[in-house]
């Protein structure tokens, strides 16, 4: 008898999970599938032929310009990694811990509005901000601190960084922020009553319970600026291609799908092994939570 | 008799405002050293608050705290000899029982395996042995409590803050522990004090307790003191249970008075049994204890003053106790207000619960009364 209440909570559960899912296998697992398929296949100029190799992945792991790309993509976004959670932790303890409870959500409000333009717009207000002739050139110029125009902010790396963590700021700042909101006060009181100054209570107490936060933010982050493709291409100016860049070009202007296709789930691979590690450092600080 | 002893804290016109709220309004204490204290009240009047001032969380708008004849106003939390058990017990949750224990020995120059030693003890002490690589979550109630405990006894304070360390125990884990804190402190010699708002436990556990109402201290005696000569209605409201009946007073001398109680006649008090404490509880009052009293069976002796008559309105059998509200006959008679007064009786053997509505003898002493004007 429970038996079969169970089954029919099943089936309705199922079918209440069944449009998502197949929505979900539709737009996310038939693609990865389908470039998963293309990645074996073999290149024949222009169309795909349907033989099986190995050659797209000897490729994407031999030829050094895929290695440089694949780099610097890595170094990007470790960087934009650091700084945005680097830059959000502040802002999320400032947030947590000294804005008056009634004021959090405006706060939380205003951390959000960033989004309410387009993430292409906001890329394109940076590369007004830092172009040659930018709002930072001509400030600084206009006001004599500098004879020639600054040309290490843009169409390169700096820009690129700066214009990421930018755009991810509120992804890290969210994550970091509920983490530190979960840490009863009175640990911290716990922490200075048995001796310990603000800093090392900060230390030995803040830290590590809003490290989950933290972690999650660097993956937050780091996840999808590995991939971006809009940044490098306006604020890089084409010249500092990353790896989505890559796999454009071969996608798309070459129509060499095998082998972009080779690119994109090397890509999915590095950033899955990336990601492990991550989870794994992150169940050593949750091991002794509750 | 705790007089000889030096003080531990003083508290000189503590005042704290939060905002425009008065929360501490002129605290006046002092706590000897290794002396059992107790701060009793209901809630929101100031106990936790008069707590964390003395644990230095909070600054005080006003006076002095004084920790072992020194005073305190700039030395912050962490500089304080006082360590607390907080009413949450803020057991550190990525650390593991020995971790939490031992956080507060990160500077204390002993080796390491000394100080693992020293945790072991400690552990040992609060009834925790072998607990050591627990993770803190996967502990009862009653086991972070003594972890706390243990956290802040291994550092040897002067003073251990305990804020309404047991309430979130059950009653059993509750009488437990009560007596083991009571151990504990006689074993270590720490001056502890207590919040709670259980009398109960405030009685059975202090040396004094501080009875405090509405941010002021109400009366700062020992138990026995508070219970049978409360100073006021509230404080004798507030600690166990006491009838009350309207008094007249008919002369004075020399501090003590003669009254006249509807139901009990006129009656002598010397002036240990009057308190003058509140002037606004509206009219001079005559207190007593329901176990003060004794119900007579039919043609019972006994060898007291005093014997009144009375109807039995109510019976409420608790098993080894029965209680029973009782109409005087004549309490009455003042103002026509009827007065139902409540007795208890422990039902030893041999004796019979009575029955609702039988007329009965009580006895009783003066000697029980005390008078509120
Ligand atoms: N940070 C604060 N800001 C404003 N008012 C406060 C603050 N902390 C406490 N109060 C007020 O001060 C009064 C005393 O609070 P306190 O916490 O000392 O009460 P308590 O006696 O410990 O009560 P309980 O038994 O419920 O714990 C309460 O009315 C409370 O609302
Ligand atoms: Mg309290």
């Amino acid at each position: 008898m429970a038996k079969g209440g169970l089954d029919a909570q099943a089936r309705q559960g199922y079918a209440l999970i069944a449009p998502p899912f197949l929505y979900a296998a539709l737009v996310l697992a038939a693609p990865l599938l389908t470039i998963l398929a293309y990645s074996f296949l073999t290149d024949g100029y222009l169309e795909v032929v349907r033989e099986f190799t190995w050659a797209n992945y000897v490729q994407v792991w031999t030829d050094p310009i895929v290695r440089t790309v694949m780099l610097r993509s890595l170094m990007v976004s470790a960087l934009v990694t650091l700084v945005t959670v680097a830059l959000a932790f502040p802002v999320a303890y400032y947030v947590s811990f000294l804005v008056r409870p009634q004021k959090k959500a405006t706060w939380l409000f205003l951390i959000t509005i960033p989004f309410w333009t387009s993430y292409l717009i906001r890329v394109f207000l940076w590369k007004v901000i830092l172009g040659y002739n930018g709002v930072v050139n001509s400030s600084l110029t206009g006001l004599g601190i500098i004879d020639e125009p600054l040309t290490f902010i843009l169409y390169n790396v700096n820009s690129i960084v700066i214009t990421l963590a930018h755009a991810y700021a509120p992804f890290a700042i969210l994550p970091i922020f509920v983490a530190l909101e979960k840490i009863d006060r009175s640990l911290l009181e716990a922490g200075r009553d048995l001796g310990e100054s603000r800093a090392m209570t900060f230390w030995r107490v803040t830290l590590p319970l809003a490290m989950p936060g933290v972690l999650a933010a660097v993956l937050i982050v780091f996840i999808p600026t590995i991939g971006d493709y809009v940044t490098p291409e306006l604020i890089g100016g084409g010249k500092i291609p990353m790896i989505a860049n890559l796999i454009q070009v071969q996608m798309l202007a070459l129509d060499n799908r095998p082998l972009g296709s080779a690119l994109a789930v090397t890509t999915m691979a590095i950033v899955a092994v990336v990601s492990i590690v991550f989870l794994l450092i992150n169940r050593r600080f949750l091991k002794v939570r509750s | 008799m705790t007089d000889d002893r030096k003080p531990m804290i003083e508290c000189r016109g503590v005042h704290k405002h939060y905002g425009d709220y008065h929360a501490l309004r002129g605290i006046d204490l002092t706590i000897r050293a290794g002396e059992f204290f107790s701060l009793l009240g209901p809630s929101g009047c100031g106990k936790t608050t008069l707590l964390r001032t003395i644990a230095g969380f909070e600054d005080i708008s006003e006076g002095a705290i004084l920790i072992d004849e020194k005073r305190m106003d700039e030395v912050p939390a962490n500089k304080r000899p006082t360590n607390m058990v907080f009413q949450s017990y803020a057991i550190f949750p990525h650390l593991t029982v020995a971790q939490n224990v031992a956080f507060g020995l990160r500077r204390d120059p002993r080796g390491k395996a000394e100080k693992s030693a020293l945790v072991d003890e400690t552990l040992a002490l609060v009834g925790l042995r072998g607990f050591g690589n627990r993770a803190a979550h996967a502990l009862s109630g009653g086991q972070r409590q003594r972890v706390a405990l243990a956290r802040a006894l291994i550092l040897k304070p002067k003073v251990l803050l305990l804020d309404e360390p047991l309430s979130a125990l059950d009653r059993k884990m509750r009488e437990q522990m009560q007596v083991e804190l009571i151990k504990l402190q006689r074993q270590v010699g720490i001056t502890f004090v207590l919040v709670t708002h259980d009398q109960e436990e405030a009685l059975v556990m202090s040396d004094r307790i501080a009875v405090m109402f509405e941010g002021e201290i109400a009366q700062l005696d020992g138990p026995e003191a508070l219970y049978a000569r409360p100073a006021n209605r509230r404080v004798a409201d507030f600690i166990g249970v006491m009838n009350f009946l309207p008094a007249r007073i008919v002369a004075e001398q020399g501090g003590g008075a003669t009254v006249e109680v509807p139901g009990l006649g006129m009656v002598d008090l010397p002036a240990r049994q009057i308190s003058r404490a509140n002037p606004d509880d509206g009219g001079p009052t005559i207190g007593f204890r329901p176990e003060t009293m004794t119900l007579l069976g039919a043609g019972a002796t006994h060898s007291q003053p005093r014997e009144t008559n009375a109807t039995i309105d109510e019976v409420v059998y608790y098993g080894d106790m029965t209680y029973y509200d009782l109409r005087l006959d004549g309490a009455a008679a003042m103002d026509g207000k009827a007065r139902p007064v409540r007795i208890s009786m422990r039902n030893v053997f041999g004796r019979d619960v009575q029955e609702v509505g039988t007329r009965t003898r009580l006895a009783w002493s003066p000697g029980s009364l005390v008078l509120f004007r």
